[in-house]
């Protein structure tokens, strides 16, 4: 699954992520497509606090910032 | 009733402090480079509020310069040792966590720059920042304890692992509120930190460390910063250090108290926040945390209105919308952030208060955002 947070501000992106990480199954990834500054080192804490696995970083094709993370539980 | 807690920005002015400026408004206004009589009282003036602020700092009187800020003297202090120390090397060395005046004069130094990480806590790793420093190092830098979480920083045990590398040392939260490391080759400071005026910076250099004036020749502060010293305004600061000083330790334990119950009843009463830096080896009075889904300036706003002064360093507080790089190089939650800092007025009332409040406040922000 891919989440378009493009001119979403923090906290949005990671409120976005909560809202549907339960859209996939465990083991599954959701990548969010983000250009909130904030929005990578919130993510990456997000996903210890809740849990889950930050899978990694890659671009998405305008270059937008893209964060991968995988559902654990 | 509302409370200030944004004393690691400006604390209120120390009482001793106001009443020593409204004195020297009127017998220390004169240039004190002038040999006539309001020029020599204003110069008496200036060399004993040296005398007290060395003093108090464990310096000599000669080892300490005025500047118009803890920016400029922070600046001064990096920028002055890198220039007179690059027969050493040309690299200069620092924490990932050292306050943005200071990165920003790396990004000024011709040389490369190191910057070393930190732990979640914001505690610089040791073993990296001495390797660092033994490898050519111009000049290292760290901060004695950080502006934004409190964390103290072990300065003493890589001056002990790198004795020769120049040690440039932030003590600007840690002046006039908690012991300083005992070695530095130089240091910088800011009054309004210890409940002095505005416009006044410390930039002390020990005799022996190779320094250098960044700025264009003048005479003036041992020919470390140019310009006419703010003379009032340093005879306040100097006074406010040497009360804060003499209350130090019990104020100190006063206010730890305080943030000890802030953190233990911020994580028990907010769901979903994280309380930041070390909880035992930290500042008395600074406390951060960050809470998730929550918009910081939203939450600044609301205590704002409901009387309450705290920073946050939260992407949308800055006027770059770049986050914290402190809560960043420490890996935490950057969105939802305040930190708290208590000072000399602070009473225990208004900590109850603010705890009272602040759930209901961040459950209101909260609210907001699950509109957006």
């Amino acid at each position: 699954m891919r989440l378009d947070c493009r001119g979403r501000r923090c906290p949005l992106p990671i409120l976005d992520l909560a809202r549907h990480i339960g859209d996939v199954v465990v083991g599954e990834t959701v990548t969010v497509e983000a250009d909130d500054p904030a929005a990578g080192p919130d993510i990456r804490a997000w996903c210890r606090m809740r849990g889950h696995e930050h899978a990694g970083e890659s671009r998405a094709a305008d270059g937008t910032p893209a964060y991968t993370v995988r559902r654990l539980h | 009733m509302g409370a200030y807690l944004d004393a690691a920005s400006a604390a209120p002015l120390h009482p001793v402090a106001r009443q020593a400026l409204l004195a020297a408004l009127d017998d220390g206004w004169a240039d004190p480079g002038r040999l006539y009589g309001a020029g020599r009282r204003a110069q008496l003036l200036l060399d004993a509020a040296r005398e007290t602020v060395a003093e108090c700092i464990g310096a000599r009187p000669d080892e300490v310069s005025f500047t118009a800020n803890g920016t400029q003297a922070l600046t001064a202090a990096a920028l002055g040792t890198l220039a007179a120390n690059r027969r050493r090397g040309d690299t200069f060395v620092h924490t990932a966590v050292e306050h943005s005046a200071l990165l920003h004069a790396a990004e000024v130094h011709t040389g490369p720059a190191v910057s070393v990480g930190v732990d979640m806590l914001g505690r610089v790793d040791v073993a990296a920042f001495v390797a660092a420093a033994r490898d050519g190092a111009a000049a290292a830098a760290v901060q004695a304890a950080n502006h934004e979480v409190g964390t103290v920083q072990p300065v003493d045990e890589i001056a002990a692992a790198v004795p020769d590398v120049p040690l440039v040392v932030d003590a600007t939260q840690v002046l006039g509120h908690a012991p300083l490391p005992a070695h530095w080759s130089v240091l910088a400071g800011e009054a309004r930190t210890w409940g002095g005026p505005p416009g006044v910076g410390v930039l002390c250099v020990r005799t022996g460390t190779r320094w250098r004036s960044p700025y264009p020749a003048d005479d003036r502060e041992g020919g470390r910063v140019p310009g006419t010293p703010n003379v009032p305004a340093i005879v306040a600061a100097a006074a406010g250090l040497r009360a804060a000083c003499a209350d130090q330790a019990a104020e100190a334990a006063r206010l730890s108290k305080l943030v000890d119950q802030i953190r233990t009843s911020v994580a028990a009463t907010v769901p979903d926040v994280e309380v930041l830096g070390d909880p035992v080896d930290r500042l008395p009075h600074i406390v951060t945390f960050s809470c998730l889904y929550v918009d910081g300036e939203a939450l600044l706003t609301a205590l704002d209105r409901r009387g309450f002064a705290v920073s946050s360093g939260s992407s949308c507080t800055s006027s770059t919308l770049e986050p914290s790089h402190v809560l960043v190089a420490m890996g935490a939650l950057t969105s939802g952030n305040v930190r708290v800092s208590l000072h000399h007025a602070t009473t225990p009332d208004e900590i109850d208060e603010f705890l009272r409040v602040l759930p209901d406040v961040i459950a209101e922000v909260r609210a907001e955002i699950e509109r957006a």
